[in-house]
């Protein structure tokens, strides 16, 4: 509502060409149903390569036989460790970038990202509460702590903004508080205790290294059970964008619309936390490059999303594998080196939309 | 009288534990141009809010269609009552078609998809607000008053026989202004049922066709702009000493404002 802007109404003549040179909206669909289409190749491609390539070199013949025959030697390697690895990169890829978009959308907060609801720090309080308590115990128990303790988190977010009040500004600064806290706690246990430190070393930075001792079963119809109902929020969440009295006006309850969000939210990235550790960038970068993509309807931001996110995290992963060799550097850490400094290219450039 | 479609009954309405309106009882006429004035903070944007389901009485009721607005689905409110707020958010880099088009949200299912019947309702609604050939544009590179057309084409999609629109002149410039409400006068002319929240008391007596007044959260005066716009009126609702002259152009009641002795000097 600028001087400038109510200037540039005066200045007709400027529309015509403009207008020319705006892609009519069937061929912005057609870009976006591209767009699709290549995202669903390169996952594809990623996929093989993930099974293909690892710490130990092998030809393609010796990857053949060890997802065919098993009692080739491969086999164990093949089918056993990368395998698992592959479908739990994409579940937890699509997972957070679902979550993240989600999570974006629903506080119109474009650096929101899942951690913000506590699930990060909800999973490590958990983990090292149980390991201070109980001491050494088994993955499927820290995946069950973790979770237990995202949602938790999550839960109390929420309360602490208000529960039914919530409004946007409240959830992110409930969420940094409990955030806040949580890290300290988390600290001080660790601090404390040093054999916390040691159980929480194998789990606290984000890698995709023990999917073969995960129970994959529980984990991907979690990812998915929740996938499908965050998609089904498109049509709300674009209400919900003009802000919250004109989603009222549309039909759509915020508050009923935050609650399915927020639960959603929760076992998306509170799921891939579990099982794989904090892993932050994700949720954080692929829903903004998504945004500058397919603009901000979120009936192609959510699933470009979550298949971005995916091929995102596996991609990670691929490269954790190689560069080091043959040592291995953890998903995590690869997310945050590439996904940062692109993060802050993206916002010198201003390509970051604002919400 | 038949009651109208939208009806507050003994209604207490507020935020939090401040009751901004206490008892409050409102008929809302079927087919009229209605706004609601008053001084600041005497409770008519809490009334539109209460109108629009924004707000839930802690006592009493609102009525739509004679049945408590919200005891029915809000999807079901969306398709009788449209709503244009004080501020709403146009995301980032959205174009005008697509943003009107988000409008036909009430009309849609989970498994029901975008139809041509929803195609025809958009371009309706734009080429009524005059605003066709700012399709493809970006909403964020349009002025004000341009804006303003969007949000209220906005509300047209959603084909709704009542609009609320809450101070929809209020960032405006005068011309601006001019245009949007004659806009609102087109929409009534052409059938449906407005209220709005003004601030212009000579605006709302030119372009309402029913008015109503409050101060401190009570309705002061309501009726026909001229018979209720009178110094005595003015006065008691505004604290402002006036003069009612007949309007040069339309012949509503026109309020001057009596000039301070002091000023005079």
């Amino acid at each position: 509502m600028s001087t400038a802007q109510s200037a540039r109404e005066q200045a007709p003549a400027l529309d015509a060409p403009r207008a020319a040179i705006e892609p009519a909206p069937r061929s912005r669909t057609a870009r976006r149903v591209l767009g699709l289409l290549a995202l669903v190749a390169a996952l594809a491609l990623l996929a093989v390569l993930s099974v293909a390539v690892g710490s130990r070199a092998m030809d393609l013949g010796q990857v053949w036989a060890g997802l065919t025959d098993a009692g080739s030697d491969s086999y164990p390697v093949v089918t056993e460790l990368r395998l698992p690895r592959t479908v739990l990169g994409l579940a937890a890829g699509a997972a957070l970038g679902l979550a993240g978009a989600l999570m974006q959308a629903m506080t119109r907060n474009p650096l929101a990202d899942p951690g913000l609801l506590g699930v990060n720090t909800g999973a490590a309080a958990a983990v090292v509460t149980a390991s201070f308590f109980i001491g050494s115990f088994g993955f499927t128990e820290t995946i069950l702590f973790a979770f237990l303790g995202a949602a938790v988190a999550s839960v109390a977010v929420y309360l602490i903004a208000g529960a039914a009040t919530a409004t946007p500004a409240r959830l992110a600064l409930a969420g940094a508080a409990v955030t806040a806290a949580g890290y300290a706690y988390v600290s001080a246990i660790q601090l404390m205790d040093a054999a916390t430190l040691d159980q929480m070393r194998f789990w606290s930075v984000g890698s995709l290294v023990n999917a073969h001792v995960a129970p994959m079963l529980p984990v991907v119809l979690l990812i998915g059970g929740a996938a499908v109902v965050g998609v089904l929020l498109a049509r709300p969440l674009n209400a919900l964008a003009l802000g919250d009295a004109t989603a009222t006006g549309l039909g759509v309850d915020p508050r009923v619309l935050r609650v399915a969000g927020i639960a959603a939210i929760t076992v998306l990235a509170g799921t891939a936390t579990a099982v794989c550790g904090p892993i932050v960038f994700v949720g954080l970068v692929v829903p903004h490059v998504v945004r500058a993509f397919t603009g901000p309807d979120q009936n192609w931001v959510l699933p470009y999303s979550m298949l971005s996110g995916a091929a995102f995290l596996l991609a990670a992963d691929v490269l954790g594998r190689v560069i080091a060799r043959p040592a291995e550097v953890q998903v995590g850490i690869v997310c945050a080196v590439a996904g940062g400094p692109f993060f802050l290219y993206l916002v010198s450039r201003r390509k970051v939309a604002r919400l | 009288m038949t009651a109208g479609p939208l009806v507050v009954e003994n209604a207490t309405i507020g935020y939090g534990r401040v009751a901004i309106c206490e008892g409050l009882s409102v008929d809302i006429p079927e087919g009229e141009f209605t706004v609601i004035l008053g001084p600041n903070a005497c409770g008519k944007s809490t009334l539109l809010k209460a109108l629009a389901r924004m707000l839930k009485p802690s006592a009493g009721r609102v009525l739509l269609d004679g049945k408590d607005i919200h005891s029915q689905p809000t999807r079901a409110v969306a398709r009788r009552l449209g709503l244009l707020p004080q501020s709403p958010i146009a995301p980032d880099g959205i174009t005008v078609a697509d943003l009107v088009a988000r409008g036909r949200y009430p009309h849609q299912g989970i498994l029901k998809q975008w139809s041509a019947e929803d195609e025809r309702v958009v371009a309706e609604a734009m080429a009524a607000t005059d605003i066709s050939e700012l399709a493809s544009r970006g909403v964020d590179e349009l002025s004000g008053g341009q804006r303003q057309r969007v949000w209220i084409a906005m509300v047209l999609a959603q084909q709704t026989p009542l609009l609320l629109l809450d101070e929809p002149t209020t960032f405006l410039d005068i011309t601006h202004q001019i245009e949007v409400l004659d806009l609102c006068a087109k929409l009534h002319r052409e059938g449906r049922t407005l209220v709005a929240v003004l601030h212009d008391l000579n605006q709302a007596a030119r372009y309402a066709t029913h008015l109503i007044a409050m101060r401190d959260g009570e309705v002061v005066a309501e009726g026909a702009p001229a018979d209720i716009v009178t110094a005595d009126t003015v006065r008691q609702v505004f604290d402002l000493p006036c003069r009612i002259i007949d309007d040069p152009e339309t012949g509503t009641p026109l309020v001057i404002p009596k000039a301070l002795a002091s000023a005079r000097l």
